[in-house]
């Protein structure tokens, strides 16, 4: 047997020295535990510190840029959310009696060790988060970021990757409705492998994630604890004198969990039955750092403490010590806080399911997280100084020296297309680039169907989906970022991506409600990295204020890059949107009414700072980024929403990379129906096709609406211009003296990229 | 040419769903006593002569199965 | 008019069948794996999904089911039984039709809008079509290829057991296209495409798949008049 450090053991051998430096705590940091503890920490203690203050789970370098969230969140902001920042997920009111909560979680390294299983488990612990706000989750959507589409690596990891989102998310029964997939030379050796999850519920049955009650029973349900994800404190493994060999060989054990979404179906539809009979006072999905992060974060958020019996977890693996069995990162395991008279309830809807279900402990009013192994004390501690009160860094932040050198590389001079056949090259060149090309090999490998409230899927420009059968009432949503924008100027950037997830939602009819996010950044002891995360988060705060919707919540993922390269500096910003009634949703595809005309909303200024253009056609990024104006945002946003409720737009999409000539490929082949374009004469027309200026959308009015409409557009002071009518006789989309494109040649072209690439 | 057999299962410590599936169903199905089920693959190989044991241990390894989460064993059953 | 629904545990697309039987005004009863009581219901939808996770074969562990064997004896006495993606799966494993799905070719999970034709109109899921009709429904699976012994194949083809064939393309190269087949008196009905998700253009790609419902409405009241 290994030799268990407890409590008393603590008093009688104060100075022993502990492996903390490997366990990844910093000297000060190491100091404060004894301080807090006015002795030296158990190994458990150690273990759960360790990994409560780890910049994963304490956000100890971000939290103090989380100000600005506070700063710019208004009254009337925060009118709309029923949970915020620091709940598992934020949730939003949407009307009708419904909240809706949504959240996207990065799962980046693991899906690098191995694919399959990285992104799996990605798609199932955001699936918790959101079950653990009382709420059925709904739909799922994955902003996916690798190297460069050709480097041999991205055929490993995407393919595996894919496989992964789809064997996990279509096997638990949830809808994908969107996402993105995103080629860049810094993802190589670091991909992104972003999971979001929409859910909802009643109002009246929000739960959140506290231990209140005392006398209330700890219940842990779902799968078996095992040695999933414990390879950080294997160091203490060894520390233990231990004789058996299970422990004896778990430096060996890889980081890497393996997924298991027929247990977590189950565990859902166990979930929705507990909710449903009130069985549940407060419940806590596990995660990263599974029962030390569960129980103290629990313990925290109640009133009293909590003393949990650990050696009654049920186990898969043999031997395990207390630190094991706390720092465990099994999957499909959840926590719940139980009235005693409701225990045997609760574990009759867990038979039924086939789910295992344990009595671990109970509620306390001690104050303190109390955990026992076979009756002696493991861990004592205040449970705050866990969960809540970790370490607070203020990082050096330094404007990179070669921002500006960056900034002055201004894409103007690159030489451009100009007659009509390199026009037409380019075109082609750029539908058919892995960035803008079809990304139905990757989204086909997702059932967007199962349970029946699919309204939109990708590739519209925001996904939907019906949440009241009766009335209708739906939401949509979006998540972007352009890496390459926010690295030539963070503040500017971030606030692209939030405009272009705002308008991506408006653009399908919604109204855009609340946002979330997960920055993705490189290594916060990099001051220049720093630099970048507090721009965007002051880019995304102030740019949320002034579209007057919240910040629900957000993930920080730092470490971000390999060797010393960081990658592009990426905050993916999700938009949820409401529709009162899913069936006024606005298309992407033209030619669903007889005679529509095109128009273009907004402006087109000649910019190329980091386009799509620059980057396929010269390799370069350099510049400025397009500009960004958010009142224009929010008038646009107005003009469609507006438009859906009248019927006046049969199709919109969304103009961003690639410009107005990918919107109008992408508009006609999802349609499959052609069109004629008249640019205008005086400007030039390689701006007008490939600009990737905000603010603009391209959208089919039809004939009988169309002065309604403009005269809306012309009244409010939003710039339209008639762009062309659509041609359901032609099967072509030709822009007139630039060239005539078969409908069949642009598909050739857009469509075969992927599959050539990762068939 | 030789018949070379590698069979890839998932590491002792790593949960291994498709196993617990099959073992929670025996009993529904009558069966008793049968404590645990862990699911491989199995693949068979016919080889060339030349291709010598180090060469299929690179296949193995780095092809047949992910180190991280399963061990192989390589066995040559006719040559 | 009662059609039961089946949740296995792993079972996905039992609120869409259920869905798919109210669209057509018919009752939904939920069945449940461990029961062996079919509640009185006029025909069985056997749903699509990953039953007990589809981890041994797909189906294989769901046949074994209480309520499968109700369902197996009901529908040897001539109730209608429709199996969809998993449910058909579930029906080959049972034994109540012939045959087995495979890996499909491009070894992914595909999730698209695929045509069929309707090439025998006269089961009881199948009436209310015309005679080589063409419908849009959705596909989504990983294990669909259809395969049987070559002498089934030519049986099935021969008795015109082939209910759905691919057209525009197969999806996942299921031997003669087949995407679904019949039983020999043609109550029991097994497809891998879905048409409880084709029920309404807002959330489908078309409502062609409302036709296998109403078909089997006019198919129960038959049988309680004859």
């Amino acid at each position: 047997m290994t030799e268990i450090d407890t409590v008393d053991k603590a008093a009688t051998d104060p100075d022993r020295p502990q492996p903390y430096a490997e366990l990844g705590l910093k000297d000060d940091e190491y100091a404060r535990i004894r301080e807090i503890l006015g002795r030296r920490p158990t190994e458990a203690e150690l273990a759960m510190y360790s990994v409560m203050w780890s910049e994963h789970c304490s956000y100890k370098s971000s939290k103090v840029h989380w100000r600005h969230w506070k700063e710019n969140t208004t009254p009337e902001m925060q009118a709309k959310l029923l949970a915020g920042i620091g709940e598992n997920a934020g949730v939003v009111d949407i009307g009708d009696g419904w909240a809706v909560t949504f959240k996207v979680e990065s799962h980046n390294h693991p899906s690098y060790v191995e694919p399959y299983q990285g992104a799996a488990t990605g798609v199932g612990g955001i699936v918790r988060d959101i079950l653990a706000m009382g709420a059925r989750p709904l739909a799922v959507m994955d902003p996916l970021r690798f190297g460069a589409a050709d480097h041999p690596d991205t055929k490993r990891v995407l393919p595996g990757v894919v496989a992964g989102i789809g064997g996990y998310g279509n096997c638990l029964g949830l809808p994908n409705i969107g996402g993105e997939v995103v080629f860049d030379p810094s993802y190589q050796g670091n991909p992104l492998v972003n999971a979001m999850c929409i859910g909802a519920m009643r109002v009246e049955d929000l739960q959140l994630a506290k231990a209140s009650g005392v006398g209330n029973k700890v219940i842990l349900f779902g799968a078996r604890t095992g040695l999933d994800g414990i390879g950080g404190v294997s160091v203490l493994a060894s520390e233990s004198f231990s004789d058996d060999e299970d422990v004896a060989s778990r430096k060996k054990l890889p980081s890497v969990q393996v997924g298991d979404p027929f247990t977590e179906k189950v565990l859902i539809e166990c979930c929705m039955e507990l909710f449903a009979q009130r069985l549940v006072v407060g419940i806590q999905d596990l995660g990263g750092a599974g029962l030390s992060c569960a129980t103290s974060e629990l313990a925290s958020a109640g009133e009293g403490g909590m003393h949990i019996e650990l050696d009654k977890v049920p186990l898969r693996a043999k031997g395990m010590t207390p630190a094991e069995v706390l720092s465990s990162e099994s999957q499909e395991r959840m926590c719940a806080i139980v009235r005693p008279e409701d225990v045997d309830a609760f574990m009759r809807v867990c038979q039924k399911w086939d789910v295992l279900a344990t009595v671990i402990g109970e509620v306390t009013d001690t104050g303190r997280l109390v955990i026992t192994w076979h009756g002696e004390t493991v861990v004592d501690v205040p449970p705050r100084t866990v969960a809540h009160e970790g370490p607070e860094y203020h990082r050096p932040i330094a404007r990179p020296a070669d921002q500006d050198e960056l900034q002055a590389d201004d894409p103007a001079k690159l030489p451009r297309p100009s007659t009509p056949e390199e026009l037409r090259e380019t075109l082609l060149r750029l539908i058919s680039s892995p960035n803008l090309a079809s990304k139905e090999w990757v989204t086909s490998q997702y059932d967007r169907y199962v349970r029946g409230n699919t309204v939109l899927a990708q590739p519209s420009d925001s996904g939907m989906i019906r949440i009241d059968e009766e009335t209708g009432r739906g939401v949509a949503a979006s998540t972007d970022c352009n890496g390459r924008y926010v690295k030539l100027d963070p503040y500017v950037g971030t606030q692209l991506a939030l405009a272009e997830a705002y308008r991506n939602v408006a653009t399908t009819g919604a109204t855009p409600l609340a946002v979330t996010n997960c920055l993705n950044f490189g290594s916060p002891e990099d001051p220049g990295v720093m630099w970048q995360f507090e721009q965007a988060v002051k880019g995304l705060a102030e740019g949320c204020r002034e579209l007057g919707i919240p910040v629900t919540g957000g993930n920080v993922s730092f470490y971000n890059q390999t060797g010393s390269t960081a990658i592009l500096p990426t905050p993916v910003v999700g938009v949820l949107g409401v529709i009162d009634d899913v069936r006024r949703r606005i298309p992407t595809g033209i030619g669903a009414e007889p005679g529509e005309t095109l128009i273009l909303l907004g402006e087109t200024s000649d910019e190329f700072g980091g386009s799509e253009w620059a980057h396929v056609v010269h390799g370069h990024l350099g510049g400025r980024p397009p500009q960004v104006d958010l009142a224009r945002e929010k008038l646009l946003a107005e003009i469609l929403v507006a438009g859906s409720r009248d019927g006046m737009l049969s199709a919109a999409h969304d103009l961003s990379e690639g410009g107005l000539a990918q919107a109008l490929v992408e508009a006609a082949l999802i349609g499959q129906t052609g069109a004629r374009i008249i640019l205008d004469e005086d400007q030039d027309p390689f701006v007008q096709l490939f600009s990737e200026s905000a603010g603009r959308v391209l959208v089919a009015v039809p004939r009988t609406e169309e002065l309604r409409f403009t005269e809306m557009c012309t009244a409010r002071g939003l710039p339209w211009r008639r762009i062309g009518v659509v041609d359901p006789e032609s099967n072509a989309l030709e822009i007139q003296d630039v060239a005539t494109f078969p409908l069949d040649e642009l598909r050739q072209a857009w469509e075969g990229t992927l599959p050539a690439l990762f068939d | 040419m030789a018949r070379v057999v590698v069979d890839v299962i998932p590491k002792p410590e790593i949960l291994d769903p498709q196993g617990q599936a099959i073992v929670k169903a025996l009993p529904r199905l009558g069966f008793t006593g049968v404590r645990d089920v862990r699911q491989g693959k199995h693949f068979e190989l016919e080889v060339d002569d030349e291709v010598d044991d180090a060469t299929l241990e690179k296949i193995a390894e780095g092809f047949l199965s992910n180190p991280v989460i399963e061990d192989y064993v390589v066995r040559r059953v006719e040559s | 008019m009662k059609i039961g629904v089946i949740t296995f545990p792993g079972t996905l697309d039992d609120v869409d069948a259920a869905r798919a039987a109210r669209a057509v005004e018919a009752e939904a009863v939920p069945l449940w794996h461990a029961d062996d009581d079919l509640r009185g219901v006029d025909a069985v939808v056997v749903p699509g999904g990953f039953s007990y996770g589809d981890y041994l074969r797909a189906g294989a562990i769901a046949r074994f089911a209480p309520i499968m064997q109700s369902v197996v004896d009901a529908a040897r006495r001539g109730m209608p039984v429709l199996g969809i993606c998993n449910g058909f799966q579930i029906l080959c494993e049972a034994g109540l039709l012939p045959g087995v799905m495979l890996r499909n070719v491009g070894l992914h999970f595909v999730c698209k809008d695929q045509w069929l034709r309707v090439e025998n109109t006269e089961t009881a899921w199948t009436t209310r079509f015309e005679p080589g009709a063409e419908i849009l429904i959705p596909i989504k699976n990983i294990d669909g290829r259809y395969t049987a012994s070559a002498e089934t194949v030519r049986e099935l083809e021969a008795e015109g057991r082939v209910v759905f064939r691919y057209v525009e393309g197969n999806p996942n190269g299921s031997i003669n296209d087949i995407a679904g087949i019949c039983s020999p008196d043609g109550r029991v009905v097994g497809l891998m495409p879905h048409p409880e998700h084709a029920i309404d253009a807002l959330t489908g790609p078309s409502d062609d798949g409302l036709g296998v419902f109403y078909s089997v409405l006019d198919a129960t009241r038959s049988l309680v008049t004859a």
